[in-house]
């Protein structure tokens, strides 16, 4: 049995090295995922213009802008606008993120100590962005009250944030880890799945079916190349991550190879599955782009579980990345205790028995 | 008068590899033109050239009048074109995919009627308008691809392979329906792997690696060797031993078994042997016999066959008059659909064994459930004494399989497909000696490094059963193994068959190819889920024998039993 299995194994792991497609097929999409999620798919604010409507023209409202246009890293250029439509007409069009508009008492009031008042009109239909670029001018503008003369000091409490994890809330620290989770959930489908569907096209599964391999084994023989694939460019990714991208390693690197054992095997056995349902690998390939594109939007990689609705953060709870991308933050960026792995490791072995049993019994059915 | 289709020094290259080889040769119209060869002669590419939908790399070529590249619209008027899996839409009905060819052909109004029609008579198909298509069976399916492709009359019909997958009964029917045609003046080219095809065509041309072989009338062929073939009668049991016997024989460049008889071509000007010089038996006689097409293919090739396989050096099984697959009573019901029936049998060790059946009958199911790729409903299959279903495995590890299309890892070089198939059958300590055996028996040597995919055809066949042989299987189940393989790979092939059922290895094969059941010791007939017929070759051939056709042929035999049944009104509806 031993000797079948490892044969079977041997078989797979040159398969898929060996047909140039299959070789493509592990290291472009990995290398294409990588770049565009490092570098695309940033969530920080960088390089917008800002259009400014000063009436004012005032000392303090020119120290203002200014300072608005300091911060070179968030904001290219600020832009001055000579008159409402002007402005509006620049926020339709999405040349600008944010209008700041001083009225024409700005710096008399300044002056005469009187509350003095400055407008922001945000694009909200960039809602993400709109509220961060509102965040950052508030704080100029906080500071720059608390510097004038006769702004009583402790007057007003300062807000002071720090981020914990993750000090300069670098989003490349937040997404690239998490592509271990999302690039190892296609290589194991795409090894499992469609290496089934392209025996049955040529043949050669029958061929397996009337060898002396039990079908159990034939599984095993499927299962153990993508875990060993899966874990491979797992490590790769996990390594781009610590030392290209300088993200901390500070957990435990057993108990993140542990987890994502367990996590391909639950992704393996959607792939027999989703293989022991169709003919032709094009079936294959639609049946694994139908889950991977829910199964990632639902494990919290991009947009926290916590806003989804209720029943849909039910639905989430089926998803073996939700828990996976848990533990991968967890193990990076702070050290994770054992204790809180395992919270999030067993949901995922319930998820790997659950899909691999089901894999295996309608694997079994379909040879009847 | 121009020639219906100008074919003047035609290259067209793939790669580094010519697929079609400077040829040059003329079509007629109003006559049947076969375009013979075997896989990978280059039929589809030339067809395809004349269809307009490949450019040549060198020559000219004129269809009815047109250049295939400069007048494509010009071309469409006058060509149809039925490529080897007509693009059917399996899930619309059969009047919906004739409506729709028609509308892309612009044929509307009165004309479309009578169209359809004409086209739904001709082919037999109006029983059945409301079918899906994909619910049709081979043989329909390609009857349907011919009236979609006929929705507006051409003067040239190019039929690419229209016989492959289809069985004798609806081989037949489209033959007369080409004959059909031609006699309305429509220039045909139907293009076949099958020998036997090409006899019936007006006009040949023999295609052999990209190659003309032969050009004109198929008799002209087989003139070339007249007086030269023979049939070896009264041989008994021993006609697989006088072959190999025959084929060391310095006159006899050719032979294959055919039935309870050997078939021999002799060189050009050799006396005949005498029964005495084969070996065999002195009952035996010789007696000449009209050549064949195949026969004549086979001497123009030149080479010769020696009929050596590794396999005869192999110890005998033991096994020989021993029962060692037996059928019990099989039924499979997919649903209230009964696709094989009580089926029983028992082959011996040391007999070939052959399936046979129109498309659709209950063959391949009965195949199946034979080396136990389908469940049964009800019955046994027993291989070497073990139930296929209660001891799977063991039962499995004594049977060896082999399909049509040679199930090798394409990817994986012939050293990894050898070592895979000697793991996968638990040879892993033995295994070294047995793969460096096959390797030097059929001098795989110089491939050893090579993808199995990129192998010559007749390679990839070495190797196919030499993974599928290399556990010394007790049974060999094979399936369609030589279709559309060219003649000499074709013999190679039943030489290593030969040799191991010389040893007590029973083989049991199923095929739509008559050449294939002619080697056979007995064959079962299955006909609607039902065994209607079993016994040798010759004592089939000698059921359907009738004042109208005294000597049948097995295809004859085939095509009398199933209508036999058919006129007993055991049949129904046939599909």
């Amino acid at each position: 049995m031993w000797q079948r299995i490892r044969s079977l194994i041997i078989k797979e792991l040159w398969a898929v090295w060996r047909d140039p497609k299959g070789r493509a097929m592990l290291i472009i999409p990995p290398i294409i995922q990588m770049v565009l999620f490092s570098f695309a798919a940033t969530l920080e604010v960088k390089n917008v213009e800002i259009a400014v409507l000063n009436r004012d023209m005032g000392g303090h409202s020119i120290e203002l802008m200014q300072r608005l246009a300091g911060a070179k890293d968030l904001v290219r250029r600020v832009v001055v606008m000579h008159d409402e439509e002007e402005a509006t007409a620049a926020l339709a069009a999405q040349d600008v993120l944010m209008v700041v508009r001083f009225g024409a008492d700005f710096s008399r009031d300044i002056g005469a100590r009187r509350p003095a008042s400055v407008d922001i009109l945000l694009d909200g239909r960039r809602s993400n962005a709109a509220q961060i670029l509102e965040g950052y001018v508030e704080s100029i503008v906080d500071q720059y009250q608390g510097e004038l003369p006769g702004a009583a000091r402790g007057q007003q409490p300062t807000l002071v944030t720090r981020a914990f994890f993750n000090p300069n809330l670098e989003s490349a620290w937040n997404t690239v880890p998490c592509l271990t989770a999302i690039l190892t959930m296609l290589v194991g489908l795409v090894v499992t799945g469609l290496s089934v569907a392209r025996e049955r096209e040529l043949g050669t599964f029958e061929q397996l079916l009337v060898s002396p391999a039990r079908p159990g084994e034939i599984i095993v023989g499927k299962t153990v190349p993508g875990l060993l694939i899966g874990l491979i460019e797992g490590s790769l990714i996990i390594g781009f991550a610590h030392f290209v991208f300088a993200v901390p390693l500070g957990g435990s690197l057993w108990l993140l190879y542990l987890s994502m054992t367990v996590y391909l095997a639950a992704v393996i056995g959607v792939g027999l599955f989703i293989s022991s349902l169709v003919a032709t690998q094009q079936q294959a390939m639609l049946g694994a782009f139908t889950f991977v594109a829910p199964a990632i939007l639902l494990s919290g990689f991009a947009t926290p579980i916590a806003n989804m609705p209720d029943w849909l953060q039910l639905v989430t709870l089926i998803d073996p990345a939700r828990y996976f991308i848990v533990i991968i933050r967890g193990v990076f960026l702070k050290d994770m205790p054992a204790g809180l792995v395992l919270d999030n490791l067993w949901p995922m072995v319930v998820i790997a028995v659950f899909t691999l049993a089901t894999a295996s019994w309608l694997f079994r059915r379909r040879l009847q | 008068m121009e020639p219906l289709i100008h074919i003047d020094g035609v290259s067209k290259v793939f790669g580094a590899q010519p697929a079609i080889d400077s040829l040059s040769v003329v079509f007629e119209a109003g006559r049947l033109n076969g375009l013979v060869g075997p896989d990978g002669a280059g039929k589809t590419t030339l067809i395809r050239l004349l269809a307009g939908l490949l450019k040549p790399s060198a020559g000219r070529l004129r269809v009815a009048g047109f250049d295939p590249v400069a007048e494509p619209a010009g071309l469409r008027d006058v060509v149809a074109y039925m490529p080897q899996r007509f693009g059917l839409y399996e899930d619309l009905t059969v009047m919906e995919n004739l409506v729709l060819y028609a509308d892309i052909r612009g044929v509307v109004g009165t004309e479309r009627r009578q169209t359809f029609e004409r086209l739904l008579s001709f082919t037999d198909l109006a029983r059945f308008s409301e079918r899906l298509a994909g619910r049709l069976s081979g043989g329909m399916k390609q009857k349907l691809g011919l009236a979609c492709a006929l929705v507006k009359v051409p003067k040239v019909l190019l039929l690419d392979e229209p016989s492959v997958g289809v069985d004798p009964i609806s081989r037949r029917e489209l033959w007369r329906m080409a004959a059909d045609l031609v006699g309305q003046g429509i220039g045909v080219i139907w293009s076949t792997a099958y020998l036997d095809e090409a006899e019936r065509c007006d006009h040949v041309l023999l295609l052999n690696q990209g190659k003309s072989l032969f050009s004109g009338p198929p008799g002209d062929l087989t003139a070339e060797i007249s007086g030269r073939s023979f049939l070896v009668r009264g041989l008994g049991s021993e006609r697989r031993q006088v072959l190999q016997r025959a084929l060391k024989h310095p006159s006899v460049i050719d032979g294959i078994v055919q039935g309870a008889n050997l078939r021999l071509v002799l060189a050009e000007g050799a006396p005949p042997p005498t029964p005495a010089e084969l070996g065999a038996p002195p009952t035996a006689s010789l007696d000449p016999t009209p050549p064949r097409f195949e026969d004549a293919f086979v001497a123009r090739l030149g080479k010769r066959q020696t009929g050596d396989s590794p396999y005869a050096a192999r110890e005998a099984l033991g096994t020989a008059g021993e029962v060692t697959v037996e059928a019990k009573g099989l039924t499979k019901r997919f649903g209230s659909f009964t696709a094989a029936s009580e089926i029983s049998f028992a082959i011996k060790g040391g007999e070939i064994f052959g399936l046979l059946g129109p498309n659709g009958a209950g063959k391949s199911t009965t195949f199946k459930m034979l080396c136990g790729l389908l469940k049964p409903s009800g019955g046994i299959a027993r291989v070497s004494g073990f139930d296929l279903m209660s001891a799977a495995s063991q039962a499995r590890g004594r049977i060896g399989y082999m399909a049509q299309k040679f199930s090798l890892y394409g990817d994986l070089s012939v050293r990894q497909n050898l070592d895979f198939f000697a793991g996968i059958y638990g040879l892993a300590k033995g295994g070294v000696p047995v793969i460096a055996k096959m390797v030097e028996a059929f001098g795989l040597g110089p491939y050893i490094e090579v993808n199995a995919g990129a192998l010559p055809l007749g390679f990839k066949q070495r190797l196919a059963l030499a993974c599928a042989t290399m556990h010394d299987p007790a049974v060999l189940f094979l399936d369609e193994p030589t279709s559309g393989v060219d003649p000499l790979t074709r013999r190679e092939f039943w030489g290593h068959i030969n040799a191991l059922v010389g040893r007590g290895v029973t083989v049991v094969v199923t095929t739509h190819f008559m050449d294939e059941a002619e080697y056979c010791d007995r064959i079962g007939l299955v006909y609607q889920g039902r065994l209607i017929a079993e016994g040798s070759p010759d004592r089939l051939k000698a059921r359907s024998r009738t004042g109208a056709c005294p000597d049948p042929t097995l295809e004859d035999a085939f095509i009398g039993l199933v209508e036999s049944v058919e006129r007993n009104g055991r049949g129904h509806d046939a599909t």
